[in-house]
């Protein structure tokens, strides 16, 4: 098996710096189209071994494309994330200070969160309280705005999450800036910002919601995995394409359309609150 | 994104020693005794320092980059290279190595008086990508038009003809666009900063005149023959119809830079 790196690695790669993050769907399509464009040997169960030789040309740059899970529709994206913490980066970003300061107190108020979402209202509230330079309430919503276009934040109907490539870049960080805030999914194990919480106080074990989905199926009568309470909330559906090896291209153009969030999430989150 | 420099900030520490500002117009050391120390630090830099300088230097140009803007050597020098100056020729070099192994780019020197660079895509994007290479902006479109004006005209036109060539697309020069914002701006200044355009001033006008020319950016990374074969399907014609510019198109296309 050639380690070496080929063009068909450099499309791949090009096609991953100008997107940012692209769902493992996506990401397999890519692969298979950067392979014969180039003439490259092509096997289709192998793309995490086709990004594994890009990685190791990223690793001295202190680049990685990383693997992470949606919150919100429980798929698989890959994440082009930057490990550098040098001067250079601080002007990676096209973001004024004072903007960057609103999107770490959007964090706060998401990661302060039960359930990983921030309002818009709250958000331009604290908007009034930067320390850098107050932005006006036009501003701040044209930044979010931005954050939303970046990538950094999904936005639904006023309620603001973390996306996931936000959440695949910044896992290391948030971890150290809120080591008590994060938790891990009680299924996935992974990091969990959007969930469920076990209302037992004691307990208090969260879930990813499209893992909550897949734990649950089929139970009339949920209880928490950990501490055997009731589980109080409402289980939602299980997605119908997150089985994600059987993934074919149409899936992936559906996502194009549909965006990374899906109306049954919105359903799930929406009966939550009320 | 930035935030992370929030948190533990962590920058790789290095040795003390190659923290000696160095005097960098090549010193006679030999001369001078006093100055080995000096000498020592020169030569003190480890593989390992090198190679971290030159992934910083990868950094900042793809950061750069992102925005189009060109990279003057003086700025690479002064934010990212620092007390490594004398080894600056290996570093740029192995950097452009760097470019063309990992990310298929190439490191172009488009002005080699300032030292002024541009990354130069060697891999084009196709038709048929499952995502696109690189999403599109509806001012690349505006700029394709201004640039095949310019190569149909022979390689110079007024500003007058652009602005007069631009009205038929409902784009105006004093009007703010909807998707193109401050359109004069934009022509005159942001595509003439990334090198696509060139915007002159003809001598002895009164008024004050200027006309365009293709930039160095656009001469790399536009390809003529492409263009004019695109010309040819909107007049449905033979890109050899226009005998000079097909003759020039193709005299670019079998001598590669």
């Amino acid at each position: 098996m050639s380690r070496q790196m080929g063009d068909s690695h450099r499309r791949f790669l090009q096609t991953m710096m100008s997107n940012g993050v692209i769902s493992s769907s996506q990401a397999s399509a890519l692969h298979r189209h950067c392979c014969e464009t180039h003439g490259a040997h092509y096997s289709q169960e192998k793309v995490e071994d086709f990004i594994s030789v890009i990685n190791a040309q990223l690793q001295p740059l202190f680049m990685h494309i990383r693997k992470g899970m949606s919150e919100e529709d429980g798929l698989d994206y890959f994440a082009l994330v930057n490990m550098a913490k040098t001067d250079i980066t601080k002007m990676s970003s096209d973001y004024a200070d004072n903007e960057l300061e609103l999107f770490r107190k959007t964090m706060d108020l998401i990661v302060d969160s039960e359930n990983g979402t921030a309002s818009s209202t709250d958000i331009l509230n604290c908007a009034d309280s930067l320390q850098t330079k107050k932005l006006k309430k036009k501003e701040t919503e044209h930044v979010l705005n931005k954050f939303v276009q970046d990538k950094w934040l999904n936005e639904i109907e006023g309620e603001y999450t973390l996306s996931t490539r936000c959440i695949i870049e910044m896992e290391q960080h948030m971890r150290t800036i809120y080591p008590d805030l994060i938790k891990r999914c009680f299924v996935c194990h992974n990091i969990a910002i959007q969930g469920q919480i076990c209302e037992n106080a004691v307990c208090g074990i969260k879930i990813h919601l499209p893992c909550v989905a897949r734990y649950f199926k089929g139970r009339t009568d949920p209880h928490c995995p950990s501490c055997n309470d009731f589980w109080t909330h409402e289980i939602p559906e299980v997605q119908q394409y997150s089985s994600q090896t059987l993934q074919s291209q149409s899936s992936c153009a559906k996502e194009n359309t549909a965006g990374p969030s899906t109306s049954s999430t919105l359903a799930t989150r929406r009966s939550r609150r009320s | 994104m930035s935030q992370r420099s929030a948190g533990s900030g962590a920058r790789r520490s290095r040795p003390g020693r190659s923290q000696v500002i160095l005097d960098d117009d090549e010193p006679d050391v030999s001369s001078q005794p006093s100055s080995s120390q000096v000498q020592r630090a020169r030569c003190s830099f480890t593989p390992q320092q090198i190679e971290q300088k030159v992934a910083e230097v990868v950094q900042f140009i793809l950061i750069k980059d992102q925005k189009k803007i060109p990279i003057r050597r003086a700025d690479v020098v002064k934010h990212v290279v620092k007390e490594y100056k004398g080894q600056y020729p290996g570093i740029i070099r192995r950097a452009g190595q760097t470019f063309e192994q990992v990310f298929g780019l190439n490191l172009v020197e488009i002005d080699s008086k300032n030292h002024v660079y541009i990354l130069v895509n060697k891999l084009h994007p196709l038709p048929g990508e499952p995502i696109s290479m690189c999403p599109g902006s509806p001012k690349t479109g505006l700029l394709f038009v201004i640039l095949s004006l310019i190569f149909m005209k022979g390689g110079t036109v007024k500003e007058i003809l652009v602005w007069n060539t631009l009205k038929k697309l409902r784009v105006y020069e004093g009007v703010k666009h909807e998707e193109f914002g401050d359109v004069k701006k934009l022509v005159t200044d942001v595509f003439v900063r990334q090198k696509y355009l060139e915007y002159v001033r003809i001598p002895h006008t009164e008024p004050l005149e200027h006309e365009f020319r293709w930039g160095a950016r656009a001469e790399q990374e536009v390809s003529k023959m492409k263009l004019l074969q695109f010309i040819g399907e909107l007049h449905n014609e033979e890109p050899q119809t226009w005998t000079q510019q097909y003759r020039e198109a193709a005299s670019v296309e079998s001598n590669p830079r």
